[in-house]
């Protein structure tokens, strides 16, 4: 069994449309948190997002899928076009049943899903869209990019909220090693309606703040809760041997992965991050001094990111390794993600520089090596990807850069 | 008496669930196979659905099932749009 490695990106993120814009705009420290525009957010106690705002559907979306896909799908389905052009690969030259896609999912189609619902209650049953019978699911995203390149293979989602993005990745992996010669991956989330923000508040991690300068402050002082965004990546994996004799450009290996869950409240035991930080360190058969770079979870909560810190300064010693969140441009992303960090990740370790954190003045009582301001030059060939889901998840992923993929 | 004709349901079916811009079958699309011009069953749900609004018209569910091309299902909206006229004289209206 050789490495699984990443063969093809297709990004859509609030401050780029695909890889080379995200990656510059991210190196830039370019933040594309602002007031949401899709609907008037004056009276609702969240008013900022990360929206993807040159995004035209019918440039990325054949016109019959347009009716019956949420923004979210849209997304996903030009990504996974360009993650499949990318990694210079025709799905109709192999057999069926060898392509898959695992995908993760935090909200589904909440847009879709809150049309079709003003039109039940307003209108009345005869007025909702057949299509509302699917375009609503998690489970959505990977079922649509599967018949659009015809994948018969294994097919999946994870709704673990943000430690989704890496779950679906990891089992992808799985379905690789397990011998499918191709696997579609990642995951992209939008929930930014009127339903969807509203879903969002009640988790009480929002940040109410309205400078978008000042709204989302991780492992600061000053932090007030999360700005949620929307986008993700979709990536390619594949064997890395099958890789090289198609003689196609590798952009890393997906080395390593630990997942862990939390205690209950009031158990009187800590969380669990650290334990899946060292699972993952060991299933890459590295040890923490092998990790170039940390693309932290960054809750912006204190609890949240105290207990972020703390699992690294347990591990790396305090200020033992630089840590970045670039999601500090774009919002957190949900189940889009860490998808998006493995990405990030890849590029960091491909270009040799750590892209910054924006906005924030780190706090010295967190005891961790923030970037921030400027990107910072990296050396080494792993890092390590950190998210956790809303209710206890914890995954961690560390990915290999492509001149260390193990043969 | 209101007529349902193949250019209501092309521009009925365009509106509620896209077009496949690669097929042109110009005016032979009566004939052409619903899959063939990407509409599945659940295109025509939908299209079934807002036929029975727009033209106030009861397609029954059976008689849909039937339907595979753009031409049988033009007929079977004005087999019911008559049937129900036929009633309408019926009931005295």
């Amino acid at each position: 069994m050789t490495a699984t490695v990443v063969t093809g990106i297709g990004v859509v993120s609030p401050n780029g449309l695909g890889l080379e814009r995200y990656w510059a705009a991210t190196l830039r420290g370019q933040s594309a948190i602002r007031r949401i525009t899709r609907f008037d957010p004056g009276s609702y106690p969240v008013t900022l997002a990360g929206q993807v705002d040159d995004f035209v559907v019918k440039d990325h979306v054949p016109s019959r899928l347009i009716p019956q896909t949420d923004r979210m799908t849209q997304f996903a389905l030009a990504a996974s076009d360009w993650a499949i052009a990318d990694a210079a690969v025709n799905p109709a030259e192999l057999p069926d049943s060898d392509l898959g896609v695992v995908t993760a999912s935090s909200s589904g189609g909440f847009e879709f899903g809150q049309r079709e619902l003003q039109h039940l209650w307003s209108e009345g049953a005869g007025h909702v869209s057949a299509y509302m019978s699917f375009a609503w699911f998690y489970a959505v995203n990977a079922g649509q990019i599967a018949i659009r390149h015809g994948l018969r293979g294994p097919i999946g989602v994870f709704v673990t909220e943000q430690a989704g993005g890496l779950d679906a990745i990891a089992h992808a992996r799985r379905k690789v090693r397990g011998g499918t010669s191709l696997v579609l991956t990642g995951a992209i989330d939008s929930s930014l309606s009127p339903y969807g923000i509203a879903a969002q508040v009640a988790s009480g991690r929002l940040s109410p703040r309205r400078d978008p300068g000042e709204a989302y402050l991780p492992f600061d002082d000053d932090a007030s809760g999360y700005v949620p965004g929307e986008g993700g990546a979709i990536l390619t994996l594949e064997d890395a041997g099958r890789a090289r004799e198609r003689d196609v450009r590798i952009y890393g290996e997906i080395a390593g992965y630990g997942a862990a869950f939390d205690p209950p409240p009031g158990s009187g035991r800590g969380p669990n991050l650290r334990r899946a930080i060292e699972t993952a360190l060991a299933d890459a058969d590295v040890s923490t001094s092998d990790i170039a770079v940390v693309f932290a979870d960054a809750a912006a909560v204190p609890e949240l990111d105290h207990a972020e810190a703390a699992a690294l300064a347990e591990l790396f010693g305090r200020g033992g390794v630089p840590v970045t969140a670039p999601k500090t441009m774009t919002g957190r992303l949900y189940s889009g993600a860490a998808p998006l960090d493995v990405v990030t990740a890849l590029m960091a370790l491909r270009d040799g520089v750590i892209p910054p954190t924006v906005n924030v003045t780190t706090a010295e009582a967190y005891g961790i090596d923030l970037v921030v301001g400027e990107p910072r030059p990296l050396t080494g060939s792993a890092a390590l990807v950190l998210a956790r889901g809303f209710g206890g998840f914890s995954s961690a992923m560390v990915v290999r850069s492509a001149a260390a993929v193990r043969h | 008496m209101t007529e349902f004709s193949l250019d209501d349901l092309m521009r009925i079916l365009r509106e509620c669930a896209g077009e496949d811009e690669t097929v042109d079958f110009g005016n032979d699309v009566g004939a052409v196979d619903f899959d063939q011009l990407g509409y599945d069953s659940l295109a025509l749900m939908e299209a079934s659905s807002r036929v029975a609004r727009g033209f106030r018209v009861e397609l029954p569910e059976a008689e849909l099932a039937e339907v595979g091309t753009p031409a049988e299902f033009v007929a079977l909206v004005n087999r019911s749009l008559r049937r129900q006229g036929t009633a309408e004289v019926r009931a005295g209206g």
